[in-house]
């Protein structure tokens, strides 16, 4: 049997999942020895003429990043899923909608014209804005669709695994290649991290009280953070009790809070609400039989775009998937 | 518009207001019958999860009752409840689903009309609001 | 496991039937998946009804019971039984109420009738998830701890050794009594409080059933309801109480002396000292603060009299454990201190007393041998004022309850002071006269008219001193004039407040205080000697004011709960707890901020920090669980999955 044949790709993503496979460093090395690359349109010079010429299930692995916001994405997606014998979403984009998900929060038609007509920095008064057909000079131009909605990967094309992480870490890679390598993945549709939430890696997690109450809530450039203490302790809302392990912990290292990317444990259907409830149930009202729902409100209302910052990573992958 | 019937879910907590609920009941009083209640030990126990998912499946409102402020029989469980749909309301709100489609409302045992008044009332709101799909 | 679920639809005669089209129901549930069988009855809880379900668990084999009837409040035990009768867990039996929340409360037929079927619909489905359950059981120790040794605790410790359990009995200071034992006759009887309490606290001393550690504190407490572990400091007393037969001469010779808190201040005691002559037990205790010995390294004459060897300057405190299942808090109540009344002098004038000093001038035991003599020159007084409600019912400055005896006991110091002064004026100013209890306003009409006894609607403005005497400012508010009164003694009518180190015993204890530091009931009305955390009761003003008769009844209620508790094998208790899935939590704790019984902890297991759950404390709230942020946490039998999928069920159209 030959080598293993592995394909990336990179769907509405920012790249960083490109670079999160060369900052394998020296086991890139190893990584290219063991397998062929036949498709990463990043770093090599492939056409999608050379995949579709392929066969079905000639691909042994493909690891697709991003998530699905062009019908140009979803083609290259169901044919990398026709050529593949695995697929794995890879990266928060791919598995949960990542960054570009948030745009469900708005329209296609507001996003339009906020990008191309209401920033300041754009001049457009003939109100021109991308199309799918247009003629210049008597030739015909077509452009993929912007859709309405953005997609996780597995909204798109059924997906084998998930590798979580904006961008996934290293660790995790070069284990679910060895795992790829050693035939040793686990049952189909596991997310290729651990089950468990980051509290149970936190380095700070020792210095969280016995007692969780957030009496004022903070955002990390509001207060001097203290590196040794758990962020809920100091007011400041962190993702960690809701989000899988397994990333490193890079972000608690440089002294700022969790904020999803990993996205929800192994349990939980939806990483924001269970966000919601969480935050909730540890915000500490003083004196509570004696507030009213607007001193509540009060509170609450110091949690900054709390949709955004529940599903900053999981919206197209949560329950309602976009705004009404 | 006219003949539209709501779906409603109903989170009773087992010891406030699926009491005044089955109250209602034995008095014979009257209720818009568009909803179904689903009972829990305490009003704690819903997860905001539970109402989203209601609202993604569908949905056209959910209502969330518990003990009055004070009277929760698991000390302050219904606290917990009036923070998590407080921050939950905000949330739907970024997501274009109006506010008014969850209620909560605090009812106690001996509250039998309480329960058909705030039945009916919200079945009338979320009547006015037309189903959820709708509003797409 | 593949469902075979069998449906009982209930007519409650009419009361179903009149509106719900059962036929129709049953047809609907027949073909819904799952369910193996569907049925109907006029009365599914008669006995045809009951023997007609049992008969067909064990024909259709069926692993789960829906029935379709009336409220679960008022017959899920029954259909719960009745499948236990037939071999099934009971737990795999769910009513759905098609009765209070269906036909009676909607006219419609026809929706009527589909919503039936939805409400089994959803029922159907949680019950094919439900587990099969058995109620929790734990051993329980049948001692009891009781905290506190007076009234309350003599009488709850009595109750409960007369009922044949072991009580340990602990009492911070080095006698029994508590304050009832200071007191000189008590309302309304006025019968001398020293005559009835005594025999009591000689009861307790010499109770087969009682351990007795005095001078001793609650250093730590662990464990849950019918399994706790305690740790109790007994405090070095110096004194060798094997030895000591309570001769007195250690006393007698002891050269120092220092304000006796049992005489609240108002005549001396020494270094070494018994409380009061009638203390219980009746053995001396070395004040370390004062002795002369352990401040200046010299003295230890109390050693060179005594004979027996009994004093032990070396001693050290010392601890014992003891395992008891059950708890009764009665640490009482001590008086809000004068010095917070900055307009009554904040105690500087020796002739403005408590009520609790005054109780000393009036006992016969007391430093005046009962004699009343105001603490300044041993006069006679002539004119006493009485000022009620001093710092109770004050939300402003001091404290917003009322103290509930103090316009009785005032009415009685009046009534005293004018039995032993016959020519003299007592003066009682109020604010309301509240005289609830039995023979209590009968009491008060009898201060007034029989002895005379002034009363004057108003708040006291200003107590100062001069020439002297004492003169208070105040108004009549019912004939609407100010008053300017010159007297020789003022009695304060002080608030009372929980004892002093509560704050410390309930952190131990992990049980609840209200703002006022009083100890928080489980529920106002219905348990009101119970602590939120199982297995613990409170008793007397450690719970709130009250008088004797009222700490008395209450304490016999703890004892009573006490006894409920150990007549019972074992404790049982409802298994729809939390529990945890040990391969999801990451033990961030959040379950642990929510839990208002404290029966979620974290743990260290292999390394890993874990919350668990005490499932005898877990009353099944659920709200840890909607707040588990991974969704590791789950209720038994009312489980996510199972709410999402009734969820599912009520939003299917069709």
């Amino acid at each position: 049997m030959g080598k293993p044949k592995f394909a990336f790709y990179w769907c509405a993503s920012c790249g960083g999942c490109e670079e999160a496979v060369i900052d394998l460093n020296e086991k890139i090395l190893d990584l290219t020895a063991a397998v062929d690359i036949v498709f990463w349109p990043v770093a090599l010079d492939f056409k999608y003429a050379d995949v579709r010429s392929m066969g079905k299930g000639e691909i042994d692995v493909s690891f697709i990043n991003g998530a699905i916001r062009s019908s140009e994405q979803r083609e290259m997606a169901e044919l990398l899923s026709k050529k593949s014998k695995t697929v794995i979403a890879f990266g928060s984009c791919a598995h949960l909608g990542g960054i570009p998900g948030l745009a469900n929060f708005w329209r296609r038609k507001d996003i339009f014209e906020r990008v191309y007509e209401s920033v300041p920095t754009v001049k457009n008064p003939e109100h021109i804005l991308p199309k799918m057909e247009s003629k210049v000079d008597g030739y015909k131009l077509n452009l993929p669709e912007f859709y309405d909605t953005v997609s996780a990967l597995d909204q798109v094309i059924p997906v084998d695994y998930y590798l979580p992480g904006c961008p996934p870490a290293p660790e995790l890679i070069t284990d679910a290649i060895d795992a790829i390598l050693k035939n040793k993945l686990p049952k189909k549709g596991s997310v290729l991290a651990p089950d468990k939430a980051l509290c149970d890696t936190c380095p700070l997690a020792d210095s969280k009280p016995d007692k969780l109450s957030i009496k004022e809530i903070k955002r990390p450039h509001e207060i001097k953070l203290d590196p040794e203490k758990c962020f809920l302790a100091q007011g400041v809302i962190c993702l960690g009790p809701v989000t899988r392990s397994g990333c490193g912990e890079c972000c608690i290292n440089a002294n700022m809070p969790c904020r999803g990317c990993m996205g929800p444990t192994k349990a939980a259907i939806d990483q924001g609400a269970k966000g919601i409830s969480f935050i909730a149930s540890i915000l500490g009202v003083e004196d509570e039989e004696n507030t009213s729902d607007e001193d509540v409100r009060d509170l609450i209302k110091q949690i900054v775009d709390p949709a955004g910052t529940f599903y900053r990573f999981s919206l197209p992958y949560s329950l309602l998937k976009r705004k009404r | 518009m006219q003949d539209f019937e709501p779906n409603v879910v109903v989170f009773c907590c087992r010891w406030c207001s699926y009491a005044a609920a089955d109250l209602a009941g034995t008095s014979r009083m009257t209720a818009n019958p568009q909803f179904v209640v689903i009972r829990t030990m305490c009003s704690g126990r819903i997860d905001p999860e539970f109402i989203l998912d209601a609202f993604a499946k569908g949905a056209d409102g959910v209502l969330v009752t518990g003990c009055h402020p004070g009277d929760c029989h698991y000390v302050n469980g219904n606290y917990k409840t009036r923070r998590r749909m407080l921050l939950l309301e905000e949330v739907l709100e970024q997501f274009g689903i109006d506010r008014k489609r969850l209620r909560c409302e605090w009812i106690s045992a001996s509250e039998g009309g309480k329960f058909v008044k705030t039945i009916d009332e919200f079945i009338g709101t979320i009547k006015k609001l037309g189903p959820i799909d709708g509003i797409k | 496991m593949k469902q075979r679920i069998g449906v009982f639809v209930c007519h409650c005669g009419i009361n179903i039937a009149s509106t719900v089209q059962i036929e129709r129901v049953v047809e609907a549930i027949k073909e819904y998946p799952g369910v193996v069988h569907a049925e109907d009855y006029e009365y599914m809880c008669s006995d045809p009804g009951q023997g007609m379900i049992r008969a067909r668990i064990k024909e259709k084999n069926l692993t789960g019971v829906v029935v379709a009837a009336c409220s679960p409040t008022l017959h899920e035990l029954t259909f719960r039984n009745v499948t236990a009768l037939s071999g099934l867990n009971p737990y795999r039996c769910e009513m759905a109420n098609i009765r209070e929340h269906c036909s009676w409360i909607h006219k419609d037929v026809d929706k009527a009738t589909k919503k039936a079927i939805k409400i089994i619909k959803t029922i159907v489905e949680k019950v094919k998830l439900n587990e099969e359950l058995t109620p929790l059981s734990v051993p329980i120790t049948k001692r009891a701890l009781v905290i506190g040794g007076g009234i309350a605790g003599i009488q709850s410790a009595l109750d409960i050794a007369n009922a044949g359990y072991q009580v340990i009995l602990v009492e911070k200071s080095s006698s029994i009594g508590g304050h009832m034992a200071q007191l000189s006759e008590t309302f309304p009887t006025l019968d001398c409080s020293q005559c009835i309490l005594t025999p009591k606290m000689v009861e307790v001393a010499q109770h087969k059933n009682i351990k007795l550690y005095n001078y001793a504190e609650i250093d730590d407490v662990s464990g849950y309801v019918g399994n706790f572990k305690v740790k109790i400091r007994l405090k070095a007393s110096y004194v060798d109480w094997s030895k000591c037969v309570g001769c007195g001469l250690c006393i007698e010779k002891c050269p120092t002396k220092v304000a006796s808190e049992f005489e609240q201040g108002l005549a001396p005691r020494k270094a070494i000292y018994v409380p009061f002559p009638q203390a219980v037990p009746n053995k001396p205790v070395i004040d370390r603060e004062h002795c002369r010995y352990f401040k200046t390294g010299k003295c230890r004459v109390c050693e060179k009299v005594c004979d027996l060897d009994a004093i032990k300057f070396d001693e050290e405190d010392d601890f014992v454990e003891e395992e008891v299942g059950a708890i009764v808090v009665a640490t009482g109540y001590e008086v809000y201190g004068v010095q917070n009344i900055g307009e009554y002098g904040a105690g500087r004038y020796k002739d403005v007393v408590d009520g609790l000093q005054f109780e000393r001038l009036l006992s016969a035991s007391g430093p005046t041998n009962g004699e009343i003599r105001r603490p300044s020159d041993g006069q006679i007084p002539r004119r006493v004022a009485f000022v009620s409600c001093v710092g109770s019912r004050d939300p402003e400055l001091h404290k917003p309850y009322c103290s509930k005896v103090c316009c009785m006991y005032l009415a009685k110091h009046a009534m005293l002071y004018k039995h032993r002064v016959p020519d003299g004026q007592p003066i009682i100013f109020y604010i309301d006269i509240r005289s609830d209890g039995k023979g209590y306003e009968e009491f008060v009409q009898r201060a007034q008219e029989e002895d005379h006894v002034t009363y004057i609607r108003g708040k006291v403005s200003k107590i100062y001193e001069d020439n002297g005497e004492l003169v208070l400012l105040s108004a009549d508010t019912l004939a609407g004039m100010p008053i300017e009164l010159r007297c020789d003694l003022v009695v304060l009518g002080m608030a009372i407040c929980p004892s002093s180190g509560v704050d410390e015993l309930t952190k131990k204890l992990k049980i609840q205080t209200d703002a006022n530091g009083f100890l928080t009931e489980a529920h106002p009305k219905l348990r009101p000697v119970e602590s939120l955390t199982p297995g613990i009761f409170i008793a007397g003003c450690a719970h709130a004011p009250k008088d004797i008769p009222d700490t008395v009844a209450q304490a016999s209620a703890a004892s009573s709960k006490v006894l409920e508790m150990f007549g019972q094998k074992e404790l049982s208790h409802d298994p729809m707890v939390a529990w945890v899935d040990e391969d999801l939590c990451s033990g961030c704790g959040v379950c642990i901020s929510l839990c208002p019984y404290d029966a979620r902890e974290l743990e260290i297991k292999e390394g890993k920090r874990i919350a668990t759950v005490k499932e005898i404390l877990c009353e099944g709230c659920g709200s840890c669980i909607a707040g588990c942020p991974a969704g590791a946490c789950q209720q038994r039998n009312l489980d996510d999955k199972q709410v999402i999928r009734m969820v599912e069920t009520v939003l299917s159209r069709g």
